[in-house]
C-alpha cells in the first residue's frame, strides 16, 4: 500500500537520468559509435552538468540571480591545478587519488571565496544583486590574470609582477599570468566526471529535502513570512550561495584537468551566462532540466559541425524554439491531452484495484 | 541605589529580575509573572506622520485580546511593530518579560511571537506539511552537513518533522491536505494553514491579523470555535485585529480601540460597547449616544 511520493519519484528518476546516459554512453563508445569529437566532449558536459546543477540551487532554488558563477569555476579550476602538480611533484602516482584531492581542495577554496563574496553581496537583492555577483565573476578573472605561481624542491612560489620574479632556478611554473595554467595533466576521465556529477545531483538534491534546503525555499517565495516563523534570512541565502560555488569549484578542477592548458579569459562572463542559459532552459530549480539542457546544449554544437557555417545561427534558433514552444497554444494542447489521457488511465486502474471482489456494473 | 545594583541583588539571591532599560517606569519584575506582552509608549512616525504613538497594553499569558479600530487606524502598524518588521521610533515591547530592543523579526520569532498576515503570506510553492515544518524550523536542530550527508540525525529529525507537523495539522483537521501544494488551497484553508504554521513555532502570544476576513458566517464561527481551542489547549496569548464584531465581542476578554494611532478605549467588550469616544470613532460625531455601537453582528 505504501505510495511513493511525487518528490521521491523525481529524485529516483533524476539518478537514473545520470546513470542510464552513462551506461548508454559506454555502450555506444564501446561499439564504436561515439565520434572522436563528441567523446572529448564527454568531460566538459559532465562539468557543464555539475555547473548547471550548482546554479540551480541559488537561481531556482534559493532564487537569486547570480551572474558570477565562471569566476567560482575559475576558482575551483586553477586552485586545482596548483594541487595536482604540487601532488605530481611530491610522487603521487594514483590519477584518482590527484583527482579527488584536487577536487576536494578545489571545492573548499571555491566555497570559502563564495561566503566571502556572499557575506556582502547578500544584502542585496534581485538586479542589483545580479550586478554585483557579474562584477565578482570579473574582479576574480582580473585577479588570476596577474597571478604568477611556480613550485620548486623549496616549496610554492608566489607572484604578482611577471614570471621571473619568482625566483625559481628549476621549478615549473604553474600558473603564469594571462597566459594561464600551462602543462596540466590531463586526468580527468568520463567516468570521473559521472561520479561528480552525481554527487553534486546528491548534494543539492539532499540539501532541497532537509530543514536548510525548506529554509532556503521559504525565503525564495517569501522573505516577510520566512523572517515572521523566524528564519534567519541572510544565513541560508549565503549557505546556497557558499554550497554552490564550492560544487563550481569542483567543477571547475574537472573542467581544467581535461585539458592542457586553460587561461583565466575563458572563465568570463560569456561563460556565466552560458550557464545560466542551461538552467533557465531546464526550468528554475528543476535539477533534471539542469542536466539535460547542459547535455544537449554543450553536444549540440558538435552534432551541427557538418553544416559548419550555419551552426551558430542553428544554436540560436533551436534556443529561441525551446523558450516560445512550451508558450504556445498548439503545444499546450497536446501537452494537456496526453496529461488528461495518462491520469484518466491510473483513475481506472486505482478504480478497479478499489472496487476489489464487488465491481460496479457501469 | 542604581537599577544594575538591584539586579546584581536579584542575582545572588537567585530570583530572576530583568531591569528595564529604555522606560524608567516600567517596575523591575519577576519573569515567571511577566504577562505575554506589554508595550509602554510604544510609537512610529512615517516621516511627520505619527502612525502610532503611545501605544500602551499589556496581555497575561492566556488572554485573547481585540485590536479594534476604524481603517487607516494603525492595526496592523502595530502587530508590524509587535513582530519588528518596522523598528518603532520609540517605547519599549516586553514579550514574556524580555525587552525585543535591537531584535529582528527572526529572533523576535524565537522569543515567541508568532503572526499571520492581512494578505496571506505562505510559500505558495510548497506543500501544506513543507509550510507547517518550515513553522517548526528553530524547534527541531538538524544542520546542513547532517542534511546533505543524511546521517542518522537527518532522518531522526525528518521523522519529528514529519509527525509534528501532522499532528499539527490533524488538530486543525487539515491532515488530508499534507500533500497539497499550499498555494493551491481555498481560501480558507489557507487562512488555516497560516495559523497552524504561526503555532508551529511554539509561540507565547499569536498575533491575527484578521483572520476571518472574507469568511462566510459559519466559516466565521468555526474560526471562533478554533481560536479559543488554540488558547486552551497551547496555553497562550492571543491577540487579533478584526473587524467583525460578533467575534471580536464574543470571544476577547479585553479590548483595545485605536483611532488615528492612539488608543482611545481599553476595557472589556460591554465597556467597549457603551463607550461614547468609540461610538462616535466608528459613526462620526452626529451619532446618537449608544444607538450605533459596535455590536455583534456588525461588521465595521
Amino acid at each position: 500500500m505504501k505510495k511513493i511520493s511525487k518528490t521521491t519519484w523525481s529524485t529516483i528518476s533524476t539518478y537514473a537520468l545520470v546513470i542510464v546516459a552513462f551506461i548508454a554512453v559506454q555502450v555506444l563508445s564501446g561499439a564504436g559509435l561515439i565520434s572522436h569529437s563528441l567523446q572529448g566532449q564527454l568531460v566538459p558536459i559532465c562539468a557543464y552538468v555539475c555547473l548547471a546543477v550548482s546554479l540551480n540551487l541559488v537561481v531556482g532554488i534559493s532564487g537569486e540571480l547570480s551572474l558570477g558563477h565562471a569566476g567560482f569555476m575559475s576558482v575551483g579550476a586553477f586552485t586545482g591545478v596548483i594541487v595536482a602538480a604540487c601532488l605530481a611533484r611530491a610522487g603521487v602516482e594514483a590519477e584518482v587519488l590527484i583527482f579527488a584531492v584536487s577536487a576536494v581542495v578545489g571545492a573548499v577554496v571555491a566555497g570559502v571565496i563564495g561566503l566571502i563574496v556572499g557575506i556582502p553581496v547578500m544584502r542585496l537583492r534581485g538586479d542589483y544583486l545580479a550586478i554585483v555577483t557579474l562584477a565578482f565573476g570579473e574582479i576574480i578573472k582580473n585577479l588570476l590574470n596577474i597571478i604568477y605561481i611556480g613550485v620548486d624542491d623549496a616549496g610554492l612560489h608566489f607572484s604578482m609582477r611577471d614570471s621571473a620574479s619568482l625566483g625559481m632556478e628549476q621549478g615549473t611554473i604553474i600558473i603564469n599570468g594571462p597566459k594561464g595554467a600551462v602543462g596540466i595533466d590531463k586526468i580527468s576521465t568520463f567516468v570521473m566526471g559521472i561520479v561528480l556529477v552525481l554527487i553534486t545531483v546528491a548534494v543539492v538534491l539532499n540539501l532541497v529535502h532537509s530543514r536548510s534546503g525548506r529554509a532556503i525555499m521559504a525565503v525564495r517565495d517569501n522573505r516577510i513570512a520566512a523572517e515572521s516563523v523566524g528564519i534567519n534570512v541572510t544565513k541560508y541565502r549565503l549557505m546556497a550561495f557558499a554550497v554552490a560555488s564550492a560544487l563550481a569549484g569542483a567543477a571547475g578542477v574537472l573542467y581544467a584537468m581535461n585539458y592542457s592548458t586553460i587561461i583565466p579569459s575563458q572563465f568570463d562572463f560569456n561563460q556565466s551566462i552560458l550557464i545560466l542559459v542551461y538552467v533557465v532552459l531546464g526550468g528554475m530549480g528543476n535539477v533534471r532540466g539542469s542536466i539535460i539542457a547542459a547535455a544537449f546544449l554543450t553536444v549540440l554544437p558538435e552534432l551541427l559541425r557538418p553544416i559548419n557555417d550555419y551552426r551558430m545561427l542553428l544554436y540560436a534558433v533551436v534556443l529561441i524554439l525551446v523558450m516560445v514552444v512550451p508558450h504556445l497554444k498548439v503545444y499546450q494542447r497536446f501537452v494537456d491531452m496526453i496529461r488528461v489521457r495518462v491520469l484518466k488511465r491510473s483513475a481506472a486502474s486505482e478504480g478497479a484495484a478499489a472496487a476489489e471482489g464487488g465491481a460496479s456494473h457501469e | 541605589m542604581s537599577k544594575f545594583s538591584d539586579f546584581a541583588k536579584a542575582r545572588r539571591e537567585g530570583t530572576k529580575m530583568v531591569p528595564v532599560p529604555s522606560v524608567s517606569i516600567m517596575p523591575e519584575r519577576d519573569l515567571g509573572k511577566a504577562p505575554a506582552l506589554e508595550c509602554l509608549h510604544l510609537g512610529i512616525d512615517f516621516g511627520g506622520l505619527k502612525a502610532v504613538d503611545d501605544f500602551n497594553i499589556t496581555v497575561g499569558k492566556t488572554e485573547i485580546c481585540g485590536l479594534i479600530g476604524p481603517n487607516g487606524a494603525g492595526k496592523t502598524t502595530v502587530f508590524n511593530l509587535l513582530t519588528k518588521v518596522y523598528t518603532p521610533t520609540r517605547g519599549t515591547i516586553m514579550v514574556d518579560g524580555h525587552d525585543t530592543a535591537g531584535m529582528g523579526p527572526a529572533r523576535v520569532n524565537q522569543l515567541g511571537v508568532a503572526r499571520t498576515f492581512q494578505n496571506i503570506r505562505l510559500f505558495n510553492s510548497l506543500t501544506v506539511e513543507e509550510n507547517v515544518q518550515i513553522g517548526l524550523h528553530n524547534r527541531i536542530r538538524c544542520g546542513m552537513v547532517p542534511g546533505i550527508l543524511r546521517l542518522p540525525r537527518y532522518w531522526k529529525s525528518e521523522r519529528e518533522f514529519h509527525e509534528q507537523a501532522l499532528e499539527l495539522l490533524d488538530f486543525f483537521g487539515m491532515a488530508d491536505l499534507a500533500g497539497h501544494e499550499a498555494g493551491s488551497l481555498p481560501y480558507g484553508a489557507q487562512r488555516r494553514l497560516e495559523i497552524v504554521r504561526a503555532l508551529a513555532t511554539g509561540p507565547k502570544l499569536l498575533l491575527l491579523d484578521e483572520p476571518a476576513a472574507g469568511m462566510n458566517p459559519s466559516e466565521t464561527a468555526e474560526l471562533m470555535e478554533n481560536i479559543v481551542k488554540i488558547r486552551d489547549q497551547f496555553q497562550i496569548a492571543i491577540m487579533l485585529i478584526e473587524h467583525d464584531m460578533s467575534l471580536v465581542m464574543n470571544i476577547c476578554e479585553g479590548i483595545c480601540v485605536l483611532n488615528f494611532g492612539k488608543i482611545i478605549a481599553k476595557g472589556t467588550p460591554e465597556e467597549i460597547q457603551a463607550n461614547p469616544q468609540v461610538i462616535e470613532a466608528y459613526l462620526g460625531s452626529g451619532a446618537q449616544g449608544g444607538a450605533g455601537a459596535p455590536k455583534g453582528g456588525e461588521a465595521a
